[in-house]
């Protein structure tokens, strides 16, 4: 690979740009495909590789492809999957870093300034807005996992009404069967969101695994995140 | 920044300090197998290297051929699998196949 290439590469994952490199595999000649366009590369493209590029960018799936008998693999970089943590609690303080771990981009939002603060969470995104105004700025999309901790409705449940509205893969919310009943009612009633729409929601949250101190429950929480990322239970 | 992009930051930062690179890439993968395509390792002309093409079990092949290859010789496709005799010396316990494509990063 050129190293303009990977300079390239580099700059259009930071920009959270789609892309992906097609090498030939006979000599290692390549080119970045920027959306889809070619842009830097040793590796002229025609149309039938960059079809087969836009596609795996698409699919978000890198894959070998066989072109009038030459082997080329297209290696895909999506931006990262992100996860809103709503609620700088304890709890948050042990996600955030095990979610970032496991390649999650974390935002943690807490309108309450002594909960979201630097030193309680070093290395983490923080947003001090209210969560309506946070999720709607930050755009959920169909990579985005939304974490509602504060079992404070006024701050919880605007967040979870966004959510609920978005393509978001994963939306849990803390708290016991009966404050997740109480907070279903809110949404149904005051937020008007239907049954459909509030049973996306995992509450209470996390996989029981019996889970006791925060870094625990932190544990169960990042494992049902992944649990609808891969193994989704409505496409079995 | 996700683990995984690590590794091309990581080789990167190399190049910039005058390090050789190479990059291996799994570019196929057949039955079970610990890593998906696209899964990386670069090495630099120290042996140090960043990501994971296994769960460890061809990094050190991987890697004998990425310090040939950084220092000129052409890029190479290696298969691992239980039908490959290399298979055998370093050995995917998983009884899967795949294959690693090992390049350098030049100018």
């Amino acid at each position: 690979m050129q190293a303009a290439v990977l300079t390239a590469l580099n700059e259009a994952r930071r920009a959270k740009h789609r892309v992906a490199v097609v090498t030939r595999l006979s000599d290692g000649t390549s080119a970045l495909v920027v959306e889809d366009a070619q842009t830097v590369g040793d590796l002229p493209l025609d149309t039938a590789l960059l079809d087969a590029a836009a596609n795996a960018i698409r699919k978000d799936k890198a894959q070998r492809v066989e072109i009038e008998g030459a082997s080329y693999f297209i290696n895909t970089f999506n931006p990262p999957l992100r996860m809103m943590v709503i609620g700088a609690v304890h709890i948050a303080q042990a996600l955030a870093p095990m979610a970032k771990i496991a390649g999650f981009d974390v935002t943690l939002i807490d309108p309450r300034s002594a909960w979201a603060t630097e030193e309680r969470f070093p290395d983490v995104t923080l947003n001090r807005d209210w969560p309506d105004d946070a999720l709607t700025t930050l755009a959920l999309d169909r990579r985005s996992a939304v974490v509602a901790l504060t079992h404070d409705p006024k701050i919880d449940e605007p967040a979870l009404e966004i959510a609920c509205r978005s393509e978001a893969f994963y939306i849990g919310a803390l708290g016991s069967r009966k404050t997740h009943a109480a907070r279903l009612d809110l949404l149904h009633n005051e937020a008007g969101l239907s049954e459909a729409e509030t049973n996306r929601i995992s509450g209470p949250i996390g996989l029981d695994i019996g889970a006791v101190s925060p870094a625990e429950i932190a544990t169960s929480i990042l494992a049902e995140v992944i649990q609808a990322l891969r193994a989704p239970k409505d496409a079995a | 920044m996700t683990a995984e992009n690590d590794v091309l930051d990581t080789a990167e930062t190399w190049r910039d300090a005058g390090h050789k690179v190479a990059l291996a890439s799994v570019v196929s993968t057949w039955g079970s197998s610990p890593r998906p395509s696209g899964s990386q390792l670069a090495v630099n002309d120290t042996g140090a290297f960043v990501g994971s093409v296994s769960g460890g079990c061809i990094e050190g092949a991987v890697i004998a051929e990425a310090m040939d290859i950084m220092q000129g010789a052409p890029p190479k496709l290696l298969e691992f699998g239980v039908s490959n005799e290399m298979a055998w010396e370093v050995g995917l316990a998983c009884g899967g196949s795949i294959a690693v494509f090992v390049e350098a990063l030049n100018d």
